[in-house]
């Protein structure tokens, strides 16, 4: 097994921690892992993208040019990383703000819907853990078990109150999530 | 046995969780990207609480080396660590600690330049690390970890070679492995040094107090007659051929069968061992000799290689071709050594140089 995985989109939808809950829930799964980020300037507003990399064997390039899943969260990452999935692929994107919705017929499209559905519920932090349980449906990689000792890991110890909530809405995001 | 501490963590991040459990006694720094989540993490853990150990946050690069440097006088197990423009304010203090024969832990977390240059990954600072660290005739032992575990296993390899050799060690890593996260395994909690271990490990050169029985240590890199000058350059080379001989890592990956070899030491040889993955799937014989130290370089395998028949080198840096030159010294004719690399803070995917391999060496 060997799951490369972009998530990318704007700084502040936690891009990055969904990245390092899904490492770390790997982790607990006793998979290697790399977590490998986009750093600097474009974490203060601009596109923030992370490369999860889980696998059974010992993981040579943390660096990938193709990957098995994209997880597309805005406009600029859609153009960008649309074409670097693997044919086979999984594509994920939040149907928000997105101009131009996915073209390629060779890979299998899901679309969620979490910005909404978290603007309902009036807990926009929530955002991520919602496509998390999205993601997590399509690719079950990880056992939820071990996806709440990530999430846990991942928190600091002041957010831990946030858990249940958290672990609602990645149940959540797995029934909202439709495919193409 | 205890159960293994399995963690996910940054490579900058390890940096400080392995200082305080091999028992470091000070750091001393200033805030630069990509690196300074090695002073942020020692700042949350706070280790003047439980061992002991000093974190400061100096007001200079400058400032901090000259601080590694008083530390290291009294025989203490002392660190810094920056990022290129940082590394080159430290260039005069490298100089003196190395003449001064002065053992501490550096670390390099290389960005990209130039000048500021930019703060993505690069290995630019490879001529600065082995050959350039300030003026006069010395080496740093500089160690290339390639992932986070590596970063955690180079801090006590580092202190432990400075130590052995009283010379100053750096560890050359980049953005990448500093900003990376991956599993890795904690080594268990020691102590710091006690006084009495540290006279009797360093009692015959470390300023500690004058005792009645000897005379005064002084840590010094001046002396003014150059006949004795002569003899302390003298033993200082006697050093370096000692950590060329004895102290030479490096891994060999596919390397017995290969015709052609890629070098590529630190985040680069982790994206070329799935070039030579790539390369093997499709039947070419590609193999990976990642430098562990660059200094000492593993001149030797690599000339071994060139003597056994490999047909070609391919350096795989993330500068202009630096490294190259090392290569070419040890290949020494015997095949054709290109290099292939990326600038700026761009890095090359693995499908990129096994293009640029059968470009510039297969199909040449």
């Amino acid at each position: 097994m060997k799951e490369t995985l972009i998530i990318a989109g704007f700084g502040g939808q936690g891009v990055l921690s969904m990245g390092k809950i899904l490492a770390y829930s790997g982790v607990m799964q006793d998979y290697e892992v790399t977590w490998m980020p986009s750093y600097g300037p474009e974490m203060r507003g601009g596109t923030a993208n992370v490369t999860v990399i889980l696998s059974d064997k010992k993981i040579s390039s943390p660096i990938a040019h193709e990957f098995d899943t994209a997880i597309i969260l805005n406009q600029q990452s859609m153009e960008k990383f649309e074409p670097l999935v693997k044919p086979g692929g999984v594509l994920i994107y939040d149907t928000n703000g997105i101009s131009r919705h996915p073209v390629r017929e060779d890979i299998s499209v899901y679309s969620i819907d979490a910005t909404s559905e978290c603007a309902k519920m009036g807990q926009s932090k929530l955002f991520n853990t919602m496509i998390l349980g999205g993601y997590l449906k399509v690719r079950p990689l990880v056992k939820m078990e071990n996806v709440m000792i990530g999430l846990k890991e991942s928190l600091p110890e002041r957010a831990w109150k946030l858990l249940p909530m958290n672990e609602e809405a990645i149940k959540h995001g797995g029934e909202i999530i439709k495919k193409r | 046995m205890a159960e293994k501490e399995v963690k996910l963590m940054k490579g900058n991040e390890v940096i400080a969780h392995a200082a305080i459990r091999y028992g470091c006694d000070g750091y001393f720094g200033y805030p630069i990207t990509p690196q300074s989540e090695v002073m942020e993490t020692l700042m949350e853990l706070k280790p003047w609480e439980t061992t002991g150990m000093v974190v400061l946050q100096a007001e200079s690069e400058v400032s901090s080396i000259n601080m590694v440097y008083g530390g290291a006088s009294t025989g203490k197990r002392v660190m810094t660590s920056s990022s290129s423009p940082g590394v080159s304010l430290m260039a005069e203090g490298l100089s003196y600690l190395a003449g001064a024969e002065l053992p501490c832990l550096v670390i390099n977390c290389q960005r990209g330049g130039p000048g500021l240059g930019t703060i993505q990954p690069s290995q630019g600072d490879y001529f600065q690390a082995c050959k350039g660290s300030g003026h006069g005739d010395f080496h740093l032992i500089v160690l290339a970890p390639n992932s986070v575990q590596e970063m955690h296993d180079h801090v006590a390899l580092g202190f432990d070679l400075a130590f052995k050799y009283r010379n100053p060690a750096m560890i050359l890593a980049d953005g990448a492995i500093g900003q990376m996260m991956e599993k890795v395994v904690l080594a268990p909690q020691r102590p710091r040094k006690t006084q009495e271990e540290i006279v009797a490990e360093c009692g015959s050169w470390a300023a500690m107090g004058k005792p009645a029985d000897r005379e005064r240590n002084v840590a010094t890199s001046l002396e003014l007659q150059s006949e004795k000058m002569e003899i302390i350059n003298k033993r200082m080379q006697e050093k370096y051929r000692a950590l060329e001989e004895n102290e030479v890592r490096y891994e060999a990956i596919e390397c017995d069968d290969a015709d052609y070899v890629i070098v590529a030491f630190g985040s680069s040889a982790r994206i070329c061992s799935a070039t030579v993955e790539m390369a093997r799937e499709q039947g070419l014989k590609v193999g990976l000799l990642r430098p562990i130290t660059l200094y000492p370089f593993p001149t030797k395998p690599i000339a071994e290689l060139a003597s056994r028949g490999v047909k070609g080198f391919l350096s795989a840096e993330l500068n202009a071709g630096q490294m190259v030159e090392d290569v070419r010294l040890a290949v020494n004719g015997k095949a054709p050594v290109e290099h292939y690399g990326r600038q700026g803070g761009m890095i090359f995917n693995p499908e990129e140089v096994l293009t640029a391999l059968k470009e510039k060496l297969i199909n040449k």
